[in-house]
């Protein structure tokens, strides 16, 4: 399953080149910030974000609508246009094909064409529009296979046959066109156009969100299965943490275009350390279990375009104090947690109150906005 | 009961009592409520069969299915959008017949409804302003300017949109997702009604705000003691805001009783589905590992979206059902009283649900 050794590693490539290393990220971002240059001022989407996808692990990445988790996905595969700008950080890819390490922001734009579905593929948000709908499925599979692949046309047919199949739509629905089909169904073929190169990579914006839970979740099984089978890293981006915590192995959380939070998904679940991580943990009703109180977090997210001074959470935390103006969101390794990999930017919420809410702060003003296992050792 | 519809017309099956009716009396109900639509010549979709529903003053009935299974049409008959096929529907134990306009906004006025998507549900080349003026002229008589002014803004301060100076000049793409929902319960608000129909008022946005505004919701209810019908896809949204939840699957009721009844021990298979889909954060995984598994066996019918039809006049359920027998593909199962509130349409609840089968009250044969 998971090949999470710990912390992220931040070995150079090794010169010569044998491919990727065990424990390597197969895909490392790094203090990547975005911004949408607007005419009332620079809108800071995201802001120094660092995050690792491992081979064959399922990072999901939670946050509000605003809270720049698409705008992270899309600036990490450069598939943003002006007015977005990538104003700093590296995308570093290295896929098991692959010699060295590439950054993905340092590529032209004929490299970057092959890297695109090749290596990393994606599935958009609302299927309903992502499919084009004046053309069957079996054209819009047969395109992207011969764009990215050398197949002839019959291959390719027989290549989108065996997708739809894989995805568990019979091969007589090849010629259908999107109208003719279910969501759940475009959701599917969505896939299987995303999984037609065989990817390392899949990047998956709110597959399901618009889907019934019981179509949802046959979805969701099925994905997991392919992944078993096929061995790519996913990276699931939704608002829908419940779900994310049964379906992730680790859960990156973020807020107002920073990551609050970083842990596996059982540390999110069971250990929260960041104020809104718990308060996104209590703010949807559970099925099982007695009923619990519910409180949902008043207030609204950050005008990026004006950020509050310090923690972005600060205005809307029930625990923050004037401390929190004047820190600077960084994450640090969760000093109760015994995994070094789960990291925080709440320096609050360390066991030893008064050791870390004095002056020096020493855990947190250690640590860079990167928690790479050098920083973070004692 | 005392408030319930007089004479044979009975918003629940004879003896059956709404988990809502301890609430408040009963304002408006359906009984035998059907649509169809036709589709062509000698194909008709039955939309919605033979439902019944009371709204109670002050309490919340959650309606609760899948995509394409007749709930916002049954939203949609309730609210007079659409005539129904057969059935009828009482507002104070009077039937409501909306023949002409008058008469219809008479009952817009009385019943209002709120939608799923507050993007496309507000004129994006009107301010809040005339989205909240136009009804409070239409449904509160004629007034002076500054006393609808007033009114509007007061409307935004019950959904706690304040200042509602700031608000009422605004546009629709000017406010987020959530004052959008907003706005629009503000609108529903505008012609004092005292039943909401709410469509899935909250699937459209973040988690985090959901909760928000399903309190927003409860808090209109008790206050305007409203009578409220809560669709959703959602049935765990349903365990903690509703009274009552009625499961619908294929046009019908299938399972329906109190909200922690019903969630906690379904009844119906479709339900028991439903209650398995939802997320189970305890479970890391593991139930959705199991369905990978099973999805890798491959054969299920239900998972390609094309398994065959239910025979004409079987079970609708009894196509993608675990408990499917020979009766169930032969025979629709009617509603079935279990308990005072709980009544389910199943042939096999002795297998499909043995706990709930088994505390049913009088104890003898459903199947009767």
């Amino acid at each position: 399953m998971s090949t999470d050794l710990g912390g992220p590693v931040s070995l150079p490539a090794q010169p010569g080149g044998h491919g990727r290393f065990a424990g390597e990220p197969v895909l490392s971002i790094r203090d990547l910030s975005v911004s949408y240059r607007t005419l009332a001022g620079d809108v800071r989407a995201v802001d120094h974000v660092s995050l690792d996808l491992n081979a064959g692990e399922v990072v999901g990445l939670v946050g509000e609508s605003g809270s720049g988790k698409s705008t992270l996905a899309y600036g990490a595969t450069r598939l943003l246009r002006a007015p977005a700008v990538i104003t700093s950080g590296s995308v570093r890819y290295h896929g098991r094909r692959m010699d060295a390490p590439t950054d993905v922001l340092q590529l032209t734009a004929e490299q970057l064409a092959g890297l695109r579905w090749r290596e990393i593929a994606i599935v958009f948000q609302s299927a309903m529009n992502a499919l084009n709908p004046v053309l069957n499925v079996h054209d819009q599979l047969t395109d992207v296979i011969r764009a990215h692949l050398t197949l002839k046309r019959l291959e390719a047919t027989q290549k989108a046959a065996e997708l739809l199949e894989m995805v568990g739509i019979p091969r007589a629905r090849l010629r259908s066109y999107p109208h003719e089909l279910s969501g759940g169904m475009r959701q599917r073929v969505m896939i299987a156009m995303a999984l037609a190169t065989d990817p390392e990579v899949v990047i998956m914006d709110e597959p399901t969100t618009a889907l019934d839970v019981v179509v949802q979740r046959e979805i969701l099984g099925q994905i997991l299965e392919l992944k078993e089978r096929l061995g790519f890293a996913i990276l699931f981006i939704t608002h829908d943490l419940s779900l994310l915590i049964e379906l992730a192995d680790r859960i990156a959380v973020m807020y107002g275009g920073q990551l609050m939070e970083i842990g596996t998904a059982g540390e999110i679940h069971h250990e929260p350390s960041h104020p809104y991580t718990k308060r996104l943990l209590r703010s949807f009703p559970s099925l099982r279990g007695p009923r619990r109180d519910l409180t949902g977090i008043p207030g609204t997210p950050p005008d990026l375009l004006d950020p509050p001074p310090g923690c972005p959470f600060l205005p809307r935390c029930t625990e923050g104090t004037d401390e929190c103006k004047k820190i600077e969101v960084r994450l640090a390794k969760v000093r109760s947690s015994i995994d070094p990999a789960h990291v925080t930017s709440c320096p609050f919420v360390l066991p030893d109150g008064a050791d870390s809410l004095s002056g020096g702060r020493p855990a947190v003003a250690a640590a860079t906005s990167q928690p790479s296992t050098e920083e973070l050792k004692p | 009961m005392s408030n319930q519809a007089t004479g044979d017309n009975q918003p629940q099956p004879a003896g059956l009592v709404s988990a809502a009716a301890t609430r408040g009396t009963l304002t408006l109900a359906a009984a035998g409520l059907g649509k169809d639509f036709r589709l062509g010549p000698g194909h008709v979709l039955h939309a919605v069969r033979d439902v019944s529903i009371g709204l109670y003053c002050g309490a919340v009935v959650a309606l609760v299915g899948e995509s394409g299974s007749g709930k916002s049409t049954v939203a949609r008959l309730l609210a007079g959008q659409e005539h129904p096929s057969a059935g009828t529907i009482w507002l104070d134990d009077q039937p409501v017949r909306l023949l002409g306009r008058r008469a219809f906004r008479r009952y817009k006025s009385e019943v209002q409804m709120v939608f799923q998507d507050p993007f496309a549900s507000l004129n994006p080349a009107h301010t809040v302003r005339y989205h909240l003026e136009r009804p409070v002229r239409l449904h509160r008589g004629r007034q002076s300017r500054q006393d609808v002014e007033q009114q509007a803004g007061a409307l935004l301060e019950q959904v706690r949109l304040s200042p509602a100076d700031k608000y009422l000049a605004k546009y629709p793409h000017e406010l987020s997702g959530g004052q959008r929902q907003r706005v629009a319960f503000a609108r529903a608000l505008a012609a004092n009604p005292r039943v909401l129909l709410a469509d899935e008022p909250v699937s459209m946005l973040d988690v985090s705000i959901r909760l928000e505004m399903l309190s927003l919701l409860d808090d209109l209810r008790s206050r305007f003691q409203l009578a409220m019908l809560y669709i959703t896809h959602d049935i765990a949204s349903a365990r903690y805001f509703a009274d009552e939840v009625l499961v619908m699957y294929a046009g019908q009721i299938v399972d329906r009783g109190p909200a922690e009844e019903v969630t906690q021990q379904p009844a119906h298979p479709y339900t028991q589905l439903l209650v398995k889909s939802a997320p189970d954060p305890d479970n890391l995984g593991g139930a959705l590992r199991e369905v990978a598994k099973r999805g890798q066996q491959g054969g299920n019918g239900s998972v390609n979206g094309s398994s065959s039809q239910p025979a004409e006049g079987a079970c609708s359920f009894s196509n993608r059902c675990p408990f499917a027998d020979d009766r169930c593909r032969a025979e629709a199962p009617p509603l079935l009283q279990i308990s005072s509130s709980r009544a389910a349409a199943c042939w096999r609840l002795d297998v499909a649900a043995p706990s709930v089968y088994a505390g049913r009250e009088g104890g003898g044969d459903v199947t009767s």
